[in-house]
């Protein structure tokens, strides 16, 4: 039984590394927010449900494959960030920090429920002409969807890093990110970077929907899953960092996926809490935070 | 603080309503909605008393509720404890529940959104147990059997859980008031203002800490006794829902944080809002898209909930006069 469940341990740690790409992704969208604007995004779950439906819909009905819908989701859900902050959370919160997470949260409620309107609560899954077809890695197959998933995810987290580092609009981010005020007075807008950051939150999240959908479902729900773990990311990564959601990803991911295997899908749950409350008792600031 | 005479004499007819209503209300549905307000209030105030008093958010609120709702029921399936009793040992679990998730994160000093997620990930922690082990039942969940009567704590008729209700909430408002007039919930408010200065003023924070979110433990370990009964079941899902632990906050934010009246009236009115809006639209989702929007309205609003309004035109008043 154990030497069974341990020839599996290397496609178990492999899968893993696959879906914590696209988890790194959802983590990234929140590390951004929170580490610039100071605030937990309720509606991030609902966003990323909403960029599920885009790829959806972009397949069913115009047949376009989800790898490419990247191409549209992605920049769709930049404008739909920039301008529900812009003239919605930043206008209506009057600045609260309890008022934008009410005003998030009743975001995400008329989200979740207008996609249950519209699209009902069934499970909808999409399959892709090449979706059972699968890389030979010797000791398991990988299927094509995930690989892709994989590499579009770890390339997207590339762009993102390059953005924050060797931009002027990074350099505005950080900026705004360290001292708002401070931001403002050397002629920063800072309305318009928090616009941005928080555009580029859900931007991140129109690109993970676009990769989740061949490998997952969707259906009303489905970003709330996602979002606990992008928590347990941001935290363990570092509230802000980027290289750290992504190392986090991948720590989730293998944790999840070999958790799984050796105690069961139910239980295998557990190392996910466990992971998250121990790094919040014993290193609050995460692998690459700096500040509680 | 003493409340001025006026405030006893409205809390004395409210109190008053309250016992009577049963006796004018003939629909079992609006008895049924009532209980449901003041539940919700209970479990708002809970969070109040360390989210609103003591500044301290917390996003996991629910796990005492679970906690609760386990205990009393494993109690009785298996023990055949009647709940009576059974639900001063879900209070006791709740509140140590409170003590060891208030001092391993508070000693490590934890705050704001950190200490909130670090609720939620032990309330997430607490339901995949509860979904694993043998003795909650698992996934299937735990039925308790019907036998209505007071040391079962069950009802056969709604009025029954409303009265139930109707106890619970009036401890909890008993509570806030003590907190208002209280050493204690003094202490509480200067953590909420200024953490570091309450502490140099002699404050001792972790304590008075740990003692709110004990409180707050006991408080939702009878809460979960309470809906195990009315229920009469229980599963890990339900017992630790997220929803649940959103909803305890956005009643308390709604009605004013940190007041004692605060809970019982964003309770009051958002389930108003709900059942309105439920009422004249029947398409599933659609009502409550419409909550949504108003709770967006409310809190663009009105940024110190509910009660707010009241104190705003109070001060007006007051400065007219002047």
């Amino acid at each position: 039984m154990l030497s069974i469940t341990l020839s599996l341990l290397p496609a178990g740690i492999i899968n893993g590394l696959m879906f914590g790409a696209i988890y790194a992704l959802v983590a990234l969208g929140l590390t951004l927010i929170y580490g610039v604007l100071h605030i937990i995004n309720f509606a991030h779950g609902a966003m990323l449900m909403l960029a599920l439906y885009s790829a959806y819909f972009l397949f069913k009905v115009l047949n376009i494959d989800p790898y490419v819908s990247i191409l549209i989701v992605t920049p769709a859900s930049y404008v739909f960030g920039y301008t529900i902050y812009r003239w919605g959370i930043g206008k209506l919160s009057g600045g609260r920090d309890q008022n934008i997470l009410l005003i998030t949260l009743g975001l995400s409620i008329i989200l979740e429920n207008s996609a249950l309107f519209f699209f009902t609560g069934d499970q909808q899954t999409i399959s892709l002409p090449y979706s059972y077809e699968s890389f030979d890695l010797g000791f398991l197959y990988l299927s094509y969807p995930k690989l892709i998933s994989f590499v579009a995810s770890l390339i997207i987290c590339v762009l993102l890093w390059m953005l924050m580092t060797l931009t002027d609009l990074g350099k505005a981010i950080r900026a705004v990110a360290k001292e708002r005020e401070g931001a403002r007075l050397v002629g920063i807008d800072v309305e318009h970077v928090f616009a941005v950051t928080f555009g580029i939150g859900v931007a991140c999240l129109g690109a993970a929907g676009c990769m989740l959908l061949p490998i997952f479902y969707v259906d009303p729900y489905t970003g709330n899953i996602f979002v606990i773990i992008a928590f347990t990311i941001v935290v363990l990564g570092g509230m802000g960092s980027i290289v750290g959601a992504l190392l986090g990803g991948f720590i989730i991911g293998v944790t999840e996926s070999v958790g799984g295997l050796l105690l069961g899908e139910s239980l295998g749950q557990i190392g996910i809490s466990l992971i998250f409350i121990l790094i919040l008792i014993f290193k609050p600031t995460g692998i690459f935070g700096s500040k509680v | 603080m003493k409340l001025p005479f006026r405030s006893n004499i409205f809390i004395a007819l409210g109190l008053l309503t309250a016992m009577l209503a049963p006796f004018g209300i003939s629909s079992k549905f609006q008895l049924d909605v009532l209980t449901l307000i003041f539940f919700t209030a209970y479990l708002g105030q809970s969070w109040n008393i360390l989210g609103g008093y003591a500044g301290q958010f917390s996003f996991g609120g629910v796990m005492f509720f679970g906690t609760g709702a386990y205990t009393s029921s494993i109690l009785l399936s298996s023990f055949g404890l009647p709940p009576i009793i059974g639900i001063f040992a879900a209070i006791f679990m709740g509140a140590l529940l409170g003590l060891v998730v208030g001092y391993l994160s508070f000693r490590s000093g934890l705050r704001g959104s950190y200490f909130a997620l670090i609720t939620l990930a032990f309330a997430e922690l607490l339901r995949v147990l509860a979904n694993s082990v043998e003795f909650t039942g698992g996934g299937v969940g735990l039925f308790l059997t019907y036998a209505p009567g007071l040391y079962n704590l069950q009802f056969t008729s709604p009025t029954g859980f409303y009265y139930f209700s109707l106890i619970l909430l009036v401890i909890s408002l008993a509570i806030a008031i003590w907190l208002e007039r209280s050493r204690f919930g003094a202490q509480l408010v200067a953590i909420r203002e200024n953490e570091d200065a309450a502490e140099a003023l002699g404050v001792d924070t972790l304590k008075c800490k740990i003692y709110a979110i004990m409180i707050m433990g006991g408080m939702g370990g009878a809460a979960g006794t309470f809906y195990a009964q009315k229920y009469l079941y229980i599963d890990p899902p339900i017992s630790y829902s997220i929803a649940l632990s959103v909803e305890m906050l956005l009643v308390t934010i709604v009605g004013g944080m940190g007041t004692v009246f605060g809970p019982l009236i964003g309770s009051f009115v958002l389930h108003t809002v709900n059942e309105i809006a439920r009422h004249f639209i029947s398409t599933p989702g659609l009502s409550l898209i419409v909550y949504g929007f108003i709770l967006i309205v409310i809190i663009s609003y009105l940024p110190n909930g509910l009660v707010g309004l009241f104190r705003k035109t109070r001060k007006n008043k007051e400065n007219d006069d002047a």
